[in-house]
């Protein structure tokens, strides 16, 4: 028994210590945004191997979901001779949940991992150190950099990914299942709202975007500096991402369109 | 100097404020490298160059980038005046052939080599060496030896070099401090250690087995340890 609350004891205090590492960490992370954006390069070299680089995993998977969400919902609608409102059904699940949770998982699973291991292999290697010594903050140098990437590529990867989703979906219930065109297209404008619907998914991928980043360089920063420790940081910042965008989905779900 | 765990590159961190002293004072051209805030850190550490021991290059960056990456990242220095400087420094390494190779086709004493032009690039005050002749072939172990002492001589420089390689290291050191368990055990020139009456300083220098450094580290008895095994099968 004492030995069950020591354990839960010990837990606490190392999450509590985490959290705490983690958000100085952060505080650090920011206070290089200046100096970041006064050197556009650095940016612009991370947005493509953050943002460009998961386009692909992105727009395959967009398609695909967006295929079979029409698929399904075609096959329930059509029972209630409800099927013209497969437009408003693929575009609403796209935009307000799909898409923001989809890319935020395959952002995570794409660059977030390769951030975390990006960073634990550079302090592994003392490349960090090393930095420290040559009077240059890796924090500044090498982490806020991609911290602002990723913060910036997840909203537009997710505004790709509903795009893709949506029309994918046209194609599966419009081209192939013979949904009418008009209908599928003009249900979707008079219900989907731009500044409710659309706006509040892309409120939700800033939050996951900032959330995942943060999560990935932070795993990085703070792996240990061996191949089993830069190994651990990889799965533990996939995994948190993953806890981290559904718990928050559910949260922000319910403020923005349920209250 | 001193055997492995005792606090060697710990010292070397200390001195270029990467870690925090608990106690005691340090400083460095009179600054009291812990007491300096950030700025004043960082400011301090442009007068220090440190060779670590895996040469610690920027993997994304080519031979060239990696040198001239301190001057890009504090001045403001002309592309010329960089490609001059690098040349340079590559010149003294003897590796202006190897500008444009990436640090994963450079061997593990080239690559050492190159991190020291980058150590050198904005003329420290200060060189700190984190054992320098680790896992060298021997004619690159020579080459390094002799360009640690040529650049210490020419550049005029303070040089701490940390190891545990007692021949080369006494060839080229005006005082070497041999350190145990965290503390200086033994200091002097290296004659005065070669011919010191000292048994841990004899024991360390002529690399014998017995002496008061243990070799093994603290266990049980080993007979009784073997018999636990067989008492539990």
């Amino acid at each position: 028994m004492l030995n069950a609350l020591q354990h839960i004891g010990a837990f606490t205090l190392e999450t509590l210590s985490n959290l705490g590492r983690a958000c100085i960490f952060l505080f650090q992370v920011m206070l290089g945004i200046k100096s970041t954006l006064l050197r556009p390069r650095l940016l612009i070299r991370e947005l493509y191997s953050v943002g460009v680089l998961s386009l692909l995993i992105i727009i395959f998977s967009a398609i695909f979901v967006g295929m079979v969400l029409s698929l399904l919902g075609y096959v329930t609608l059509v029972d209630f001779g409800a099927e013209s409102s497969l437009g408003v059904l693929v575009s609403l699940s796209l935009v307000r949940e799909l898409g923001p949770v989809l890319s935020a998982l395959l952002f995570s699973g794409r660059a977030g991992s390769a951030l975390t291991a990006e960073i634990g292999l550079m302090k592994a290697t003392e490349q960090l150190a090393s930095m420290e010594m040559m009077a240059v903050d890796p924090v500044r140098r090498i982490i806020t950099p991609r911290f602002l990437a990723g913060c910036i590529s997840l909203p537009l990867l997710t505004v790709i990914f509903m795009s893709l989703g949506i029309y994918a979906g046209y194609l599966v219930g419009s081209v192939w299942l013979g949904v009418d065109e008009g209908s599928f297209w003009s249900q979707m404008q008079t219900k989907v709202e731009f500044g409710h619907d659309v706006i509040n998914g892309i409120i939700k991928s800033l939050v996951f975007g900032f959330v995942v980043t943060w999560i990935a360089v932070f795993q990085g920063y703070n792996a240990m500096p061996t191949s089993e420790g830069v190994s651990r940081a990889t799965t533990n910042s996939v995994v948190y991402s993953a806890l981290a965008v559904l718990a928050l989905d559910f949260i922000l779900t319910a403020i923005m369109f349920v209250t | 100097m001193g055997p492995s765990g005792t606090g060697k590159t710990t010292l070397l961190r200390l001195i270029g404020g990467q870690l925090k002293p608990t106690q005691g004072t340090l400083s460095v051209e009179g600054m009291e490298i812990p007491k300096l805030n950030r700025k004043q850190l960082y400011q301090a550490r442009r007068r220090m160059g440190m060779l670590f021991q895996s040469g610690a290059l920027l993997t994304d960056l080519s031979v060239f980038e990696n040198i001239a990456f301190p001057m890009r990242e504090h001045f403001k220095f002309p592309e010329s005046m960089i490609r001059d400087i690098v040349l340079m420094k590559l010149e003294l390494v003897g590796l202006r052939g190897a500008r444009d190779l990436m640090p994963a086709e450079l061997s593990g004493g080239m690559a050492r080599r190159v991190a020291l032009a980058r150590a050198i690039v904005l003329d420290p005050v200060l060189m700190m060496y984190d054992e320098p002749f680790t896992g060298l072939d021997p004619v690159t172990l020579g080459t390094i030896v002799s360009l640690i002492k040529e650049l210490n001589q020419s550049l005029g420089l303070t040089s701490v070099v940390v190891s545990h390689d007692i021949h080369e290291t006494f060839s080229i050191a005006d005082y070497v401090c041999i350190l145990s368990e965290g503390k200086v055990a033994a200091a002097g020139s290296p004659d005065e250690l070669m011919n010191s009456d000292s048994p841990f300083v004899q024991q360390f220098v002529h690399g014998k087995p017995d002496g008061p450094m243990p070799f093994h580290f603290p266990a049980d008895d080993y007979q009784r340890d073997l018999m636990q095994g067989a008492d539990n099968a």
